[in-house]
């Protein structure tokens, strides 16, 4: 468990044991082993790469590959505890409308993402006038699959203008927790507890 | 025949009893011609069952005898393969219906006369049936999983969804659960191709003078739809053979007519074409939701074990959608489900050919 990504040590650590989990965007499988490993939970996924999905059959995981934007129109209403989209949401093509998926399928949703509202990122677009470029945004804005950038501030009106509830909610900075009332600036990382 | 190294092993059994059929009949003494390769291990835990598909028989490492050449996946079966038979016992049956040693329209009826058009209309249940039925005779009550491409994943499922209890994974590759409007066109072009040829002889054909020229054809229209059209592109275009120019006649005048032709003609030696209308038919009749009341679901709603199903993008035979819809049925059954779809240029075929991605999701899947 050490080894998790920070974002998915806080998601995995907030799981209720025995439950059903749904993990959008899984890559190669380290949240669900987790899961199954430390809480007996039932955890399947959704994989657009090959190869992540391969990584996670020799896991002993069970994972569709498939689209967050098209195929979680594929699972029935509620038919997960929680719902896990992980660093995925700024690379979907409508991240409104899978959120909408997202809600659907999960009783609960997990969805983290990093925060284009960091000073470093700001630093850079005021003083430079040009798309950052950081640790955790570290591909050129001519061939990033983060094609939909989010803010705290942007996610935090999204989430009350479609209606959900926000259960809990984690800002990283580095690997270390952020203080809430900073995440606008300071928040390298957010992650966020929904529900219906 | 016997490998070193391989533990290679080819017998025929004969079912004890007689084999009830889908249609309604039995088959007495059916022979059920197989090929074991790796060693049973004390408790008969270690046992994959590896499905064959349309064309392909139980030689599935040894060098075929009729055609001399190796096994059909001898690339990825053996000692420290991908399926490793250093630590698998792996059992490969000829179909019923096939041609290779287990009984089919060209073994001996009663009157001692071939069955000919006599032999039932069999199903891919019944294939899966005859093959459980040897497990029975052998001793194997739980097997560590079953494995097929193409006919072979049908009868993968067939066997996940009436069997159960008697296989801890199931690998079903480049397959579908049910044969399309499209599957059944191609494979009647085949049968009427076969029974057009004057030689067919409704079905009363002398061993080694059956309708060679229709059985040709019919492998030259099923060959194409195993190929992608890029394939067919990049391997042929629309180059010429061994000639410079067009003969303005009807010779193979393109490399790809020349191929086909030599697919065609090179299959007559090894199969038999009675058993080619069988075994189209058996697959024509498969669907598996039919089979449970309409819903797919409802085929896997005892299933126990885990699943993989591996489709390839280039494949239009038995595309991505096929495997997707049966995904998705075995998540609303419940079941440890992962699906993939692959990248290989290679159409349907891609599951026999050199697909390394492939060889990674098999091995992850098995080795648990």
């Amino acid at each position: 468990m050490n080894a998790l990504r920070p974002d998915l040590a806080i998601i995995a650590a907030n799981v209720a044991p025995g439950s059903r989990v749904l993990d959008i965007g899984c890559g190669d499988g380290a949240l669900m082993a987790a899961l199954r490993d430390d809480s007996g939970v039932d955890a399947r996924g959704m994989e657009l790469d090959p190869h992540g999905v391969a990584q996670c059959v020799a896991r002993g995981l069970s994972v569709m590959q498939g689209d967050a934007d098209t195929d979680l129109a594929d699972y029935p209403d509620a038919a997960f505890d929680y719902a896990v989209l992980s660093q995925t949401l700024q690379t979907t093509k409508r991240p409104d409308l899978v959120m909408d998926e997202l809600m659907r399928v999960g009783r609960k949703a997990f969805v983290s993402f990093p925060n284009f509202a960091h000073w470093k990122v700001r630093a850079s677009l005021l003083w430079n006038g040009r798309m950052p470029v950081t640790r955790l945004l570290p591909i050129a804005w001519y061939e990033t699959p983060n094609i939909h950038h989010v803010t705290v501030r942007d996610f935090r009106e999204l989430v009350a203008d479609k209606g959900y509830r926000v259960e809990g909610q984690w800002f990283l900075s580095g690997d270390k927790l952020a203080n809430p009332a900073l995440a606008a600036w300071r928040a390298e990382h957010a992650v966020f507890l929904l529900s219906r | 025949m016997n490998g070193n190294a391989l533990n290679l092993v080819n017998q025929t059994l004969v079912l004890p009893g007689a084999l009830p059929l889908d249609g309604g009949q039995s088959l007495p003494r059916v022979e059920v011609a197989y090929e074991t390769i790796g060693t049973l291990n004390a408790d008969k835990s270690n046992v994959i069952l590896l499905f064959h598909a349309l064309t392909m028989d139980q030689h599935v490492v040894s060098t075929h005898p009729r055609t001399g050449k190796p096994g059909w996946w001898s690339k990825s079966v053996g000692p420290g393969k991908v399926i490793d038979t250093d630590r698998y016992y792996v059992i490969c049956a000829n179909v019923l219906g096939g041609c290779m040693g287990s009984t089919g329209p060209a073994s001996l009826a009663d009157d001692g006369k071939p069955w000919g058009m006599r032999f039932p209309v069999i199903t891919i249940r019944d294939m899966v049936r005859a093959q459980v039925a040897l497990l029975d005779a052998m001793g194997i009550a739980q097997l560590h999983a079953v494995i097929g491409g193409s006919m072979g994943g049908m009868q993968a499922l067939s066997f996940a969804a009436n069997w159960p209890q008697r296989t801890r994974a199931v690998l079903v590759i480049a397959s579908t659960a049910r044969h399309s409007a499209q599957n059944i066109a191609f494979h009647e072009v085949g049968r009427q191709a076969i029974m057009a040829d004057p030689k067919w002889q409704d079905g009363d054909y002398p061993a080694g003078k059956g309708p060679d020229d229709g059985l040709a054809v019919a492998r030259m229209a099923a060959h194409i739809t195993y190929l992608s059209e890029a394939g067919l592109t990049e391997k042929f275009g629309r180059r010429l053979q061994d000639r410079v120019e067009k003969t303005f006649g009807f010779d193979a005048d393109f490399q790809v007519e020349s191929y086909l032709r030599h697919q065609g003609l090179s299959f007559t030696d090894r199969f038999d074409a009675n058993s080619y209308l069988y075994i189209t038919r058996a697959m024509d009749y498969f669907d598996l939701a039919e089979e449970h009341g309409g819903k797919l679901a409802e085929a896997f709603a005892g299933a126990k074990a885990r699943f993989c199903l591996i489709s390839f993008d280039t494949d239009w035979l038995y595309p991505t959608t096929e495997s997707r819809i049966i995904a998705h049925a075995l998540n609303a059954a419940g079941a440890p489900v992962s699906f993939v779809e692959l990248s290989a240029p290679f159409g349907h075929d891609s599951f026999l050919l050199d697909v390394p991605a492939q060889d990674r999701v098999i091995a992850g899947f098995l080795n648990q």
